[in-house]
């Protein structure tokens, strides 16, 4: 089923003229850099999922926030949907254009407003980069703390809309335990304010519910983010195995011995093999799996760790265990999990990231199934995992080019995705739903469950012009979805509730 | 694992919701009402949780607990402690039979908060009887999971205004290796600007809180960590008992007559001039002011600092909470209404308008 805005399902979109809302844009404020022609529009058809393209209507690039908030007012008065879109890294189509909306850009958004480092909190626009809040702040010995795979790119409005996450969650958090306050302008541009500079704040936490909505309630304009004294040392340990059970059994042993680590990444056979090929991170190819285990904090607690941790991966049946001896090392460990991705992109003309997340317990259980799933489409999987926090990317192998392969990797990265729910799991642990799983969406949530979720949204923005199509899908899709993956009179997953 | 009280009463609270609905009657959530003190005196139907109890799962190394509402913190702390785990955020009871719902309506934290997050920060997942009269699932028991609207996050400290919490999942961490808590002579204004600094470093301090006349401090973390941070600051040693008595508002400070007003503040706010006597928490970040000045007053001068206010003693003023901005409240109201279209539950213990 295909996942490009589908007025059918997912909801008819006003009718607009698009030379008067161009007037009606540039008369009421002129300083507003628009851009209209074909060829201007066409870098923004997309995001981080290039799969899917959509030419959008109008593109706009404010500068100041009122130019924001006068965008807000003419598209709510002529009734045209708005898509609000940071540095355009999101994974899941989140900031996907519609035909027949306004792409309205914050990355210009990049001042960095202020550090405090007594208060430990930094102010910043939306379009500021992670990474740039923490080289800012690193003068004052502080950092902040979720840091995604591309944080030199992704921008803090994008990371809130988000709830982006990295691979330090387990220990400190995803963006919606280290943001304190977010300034948002409401549909019709209105201003609001949720949290606050103290640690809570009255009334309903309205900061946790716009933090991973997409883009769907308001558009973020400024952020006020929790900064983290740096850890004073992180070591590493990499460790081998010859089963991915055994790797995926040793991950709680480490959880079970009091310890957790500030990072924690498996990964299987084909992304070593992918990994050390690209990078030459001294990885062992023969291994089923390794584990990477960066222990962070003060010299001496990490010291201790590193050895109890050491000693738990050799009970666990490791057969083999190093620790990074310098600083080099250590980067060159991570190098090859960072570069992962690319590192398997060499392996195939495209590939697929999922995103989905299980409980620790059902690793081994869902590698085995995600691997006959594999052979049954006859696409390669290779999987990385932040195994601390049970969130799992398998990458699947495909060639756009030959006819019926992106469908192919679709429908496995689906099936992929039920299955994760069936175990107790999540479709989705940092990527988003965006347009990419909107249908399974309909697999995690029942019609009740997509009710409640289309009522807050008429809370914030009764006529639906923000970012529609996203996060949360039509009753009406969730029927086709669910009549189209009846198999010989079975559901998939019987046990789970259908409308 | 299992207790003798378990009981699922899931089935009997959705129709007493439902017949709620019906009738359009006005619900007053209860577990044992050990923070019925807390927001504004609301009439309503008492809806008691106490039956619907019991752990419902518990896998520590997945680092996850799942608990049904009615469910005691003392059994939640019994099972975790048997596990060496914890609930990070320390939430206070403020009574023997405090529940797992209670705690999570309330989203009050403990002494750790400033450097562990707040109950919301743990909640994973939540189930939840709806103004629609329908038993829901949200979030789940993974420690990633960004599918849909965070309702259950939203639930936490609504103080039961947007439905009925029937069961949650919260994340768990372990125990710390090494627990150190010191006393050390200064005064408040040095305190804080010491708060500050120490802020900025990566010592293991778990706790602080200011008396008047000391800084007590606890570390946690591993025995060296530990060991130097103490070395660093010296300081007598202080009874780890002093941290639950300050959480369960034991201590003397606490006792006298006049009116307990919250101060929730940024971090390096200095020492507020207020009539009465103040106790620095969480680092600077919460104060307990005891005072009979005029509740508009108090407002005005936390505002000023960019904080705000909670009354904890009961019927003093109509509005507990402070006040939200005009346009703040108008999207409340719409997202009460959207949730409960019929205004049952908890109706007014929030704000008069929801």
């Amino acid at each position: 089923m295909n996942i490009l805005y589908d007025e059918r399902v997912d909801g008819a979109l006003p009718d607009v003229d698009r030379q008067a809302l161009l007037q009606a844009l540039q008369s009421r404020l002129p300083g507003l850099e628009i851009l209209h022609q074909q060829e201007e529009l066409k870098p923004y058809e997309c995001d981080g999922l290039s799969a899917y393209r959509t030419t959008p209507m109008l593109v706009v690039l404010p500068r100041h926030i009122d130019e924001v908030q006068g965008v807000l007012r003419v598209c709510h008065e002529l009734h045209v949907p708005v898509v609000a879109r940071g540095a355009g890294t999101g994974l899941s189509g989140g900031a996907l254009p519609l035909e027949k909306g306004v792409l309205l850009v914050m990355a210009r958004f990049n001042n960095i407003l202020g550090i405090d480092p007594a208060a430990r909190t930094a102010r910043v626009q939306p379009g500021v980069r992670n990474l740039a809040i923490s080289q800012a702040a690193a003068p004052f010995g502080l950092y902040y703390a979720p840091d995604p795979s591309s944080q030199i790119a992704c921008s803090i409005g994008g990371n809130v809309a988000e709830n982006a996450g990295g691979v330090h969650c387990l220990k400190y958090g995803l963006t919606v335990h280290n943001v304190l306050k977010v300034d948002i302008l409401t549909v019709d541009g209105e201003h609001l304010s949720l949290g606050s500079n103290a640690l809570d704040a009255p009334g309903f936490d309205l900061l946790a519910l716009f933090t991973g909505s997409e883009g769907l309630l308001g558009v973020i304009t400024e952020v006020t983010v929790k900064l983290l004294p740096k850890p004073q040392t992180a070591k590493v340990l990499l460790a081998a195995f010859d089963s991915v059970e055994k790797a995926g059994r040793a991950v709680g042993d480490i959880i079970a011995a009091g310890i957790i680590p500030g990072g924690l990444e498996m990964m299987d056979n084909l992304a070593i093999r992918a990994a050390e090929d690209f990078i030459h991170a001294g990885y062992p190819v023969e291994a089923q799996a390794i584990l990477l285990c960066e222990l962070d904090g003060v010299e001496a607690d990490v010291s201790d760790d590193c050895d109890r941790v050491r000693q738990v991966l050799q009970q666990a049946g490791a057969t083999e265990v190093r620790q990074a001896k310098d600083e080099a090392e250590r980067v060159r460990f991570w190098a090859g999990r960072k570069n992962a991705f690319p590192a398997v992109g060499r392996l195939s003309p495209d590939y697929y990231c999922m995103d989905g997340t299980i409980p620790r317990r059902e690793l081994p259980g869902v590698l085995h199934a995600i691997a006959e799933l594999s052979n049954e489409y006859g696409l390669r999987v290779a999987n990385v995992f932040h195994a601390g926090d049970g969130n799992m990317h398998p990458l699947i192998l495909f060639d756009a080019n030959q006819p019926g392969e992106l469908e192919r990797a679709e429908n496995l990265g689906g099936k992929i995705l039920e299955l994760c729910v069936k175990v107790g799991g999540s479709i989705t642990g940092e990527h988003g739903v965006g347009r990419e799983k909107i249908n399974q969406m309909c697999a995690q949530f029942n019609s009740d469950e997509l009710t409640l979720f289309h009522a807050i949204k008429a809370a914030f923005d009764p006529s639906g012009l923000l970012n529609p199509g996203k996060n949360i899908p039509t009753l009406h899709r969730c029927a086709e979805f669910g009549a189209m993956h009846i198999h010989g009179g079975q559901l998939p997953f019987p046990e789970l509730e259908r409308f | 694992m299992r207790g003798p009280e378990d009981f699922d009463d899931s089935q009997l609270l959705l129709e007493q919701v439902n017949q709620a609905l019906e009738n359009a009657t006005p619900l007053r959530i209860q577990g044992s009402n050990s923070k019925g003190f807390l927001g504004r005196t609301t009439a309503g139907e008492i809806l008691d949780t106490r039956a619907h109890r019991g752990i419902v799962s518990y896998d520590p190394t997945e680092l996850v607990i799942t608990a049904r509402c009615g469910t005691p913190l003392s059994e939640l702390a019994l099972a975790l402690d048997a596990a060496q785990q914890m609930l990070p955020c320390e939430p206070p009871s403020f009574g023997d039979g405090a529940t797992v719902g209670g705690m999570i309506a309330c989203g009050l934290s403990g002494p750790r908060r400033p450097w562990s997050g707040s109950v919301r920060d743990f909640v994973l997942g939540t189930r939840v009887i709806t103004g629609q009269g329908k038993l829901l699932r949200f979030g789940g028991e993974v420690m990633k999971n960004v599918a849909g609207y965070d309702l259950s996050r939203l639930m936490t400290g609504s103080y039961g205004c947007l439905g009925l919490i029937t069961e949650v999942s919260l994340k768990v961490l372990p125990k710390p290796r090494k627990v150190l808590s010191i006393s050390l002579e200064m005064d408040p204004e040095r305190a804080l600007l010491r708060l500050a600094e120490w802020g900025q470093q990566p010592l293991p301090i778990s706790a602080a809180c200011h008396d008047g006349t000391h800084l007590h401090l606890r570390l946690e973390g591993g025995e060296g960590s530990v060991a130097a941070a103490h070395e660093r600051l010296g300081g007598e040693r202080l009874d780890a008992s002093y941290w639950e008595d300050l959480n369960e508002q034991r201590l003397s400070f606490f006792d006298e007559d006049q009116p307990l007003w919250r101060l929730s503040l940024p971090h390096n706010t200095p020492r507020l001039s207020l009539p009465g006597r103040q106790l620095i928490d969480w680092g600077g970040a919460q104060r307990w002011l005891k005072s009979d000045a005029e509740a508009a007053f108090i407002r005005q001068v936390v505002d000023e600092v960019g904080g705000h206010v909670t009354c904890f003693s009961h019927g003093l003023t109509d509005t507990p909470f402070q006040p939200l901005p005009p346009a703040l409240m108008r999207y409340h109201r719409n997202l009460k209404q959207q949730l409960d279209p019929r205004g049952i539950f908890n109706p007014g213990r929030l704000y008069a308008e929801l």
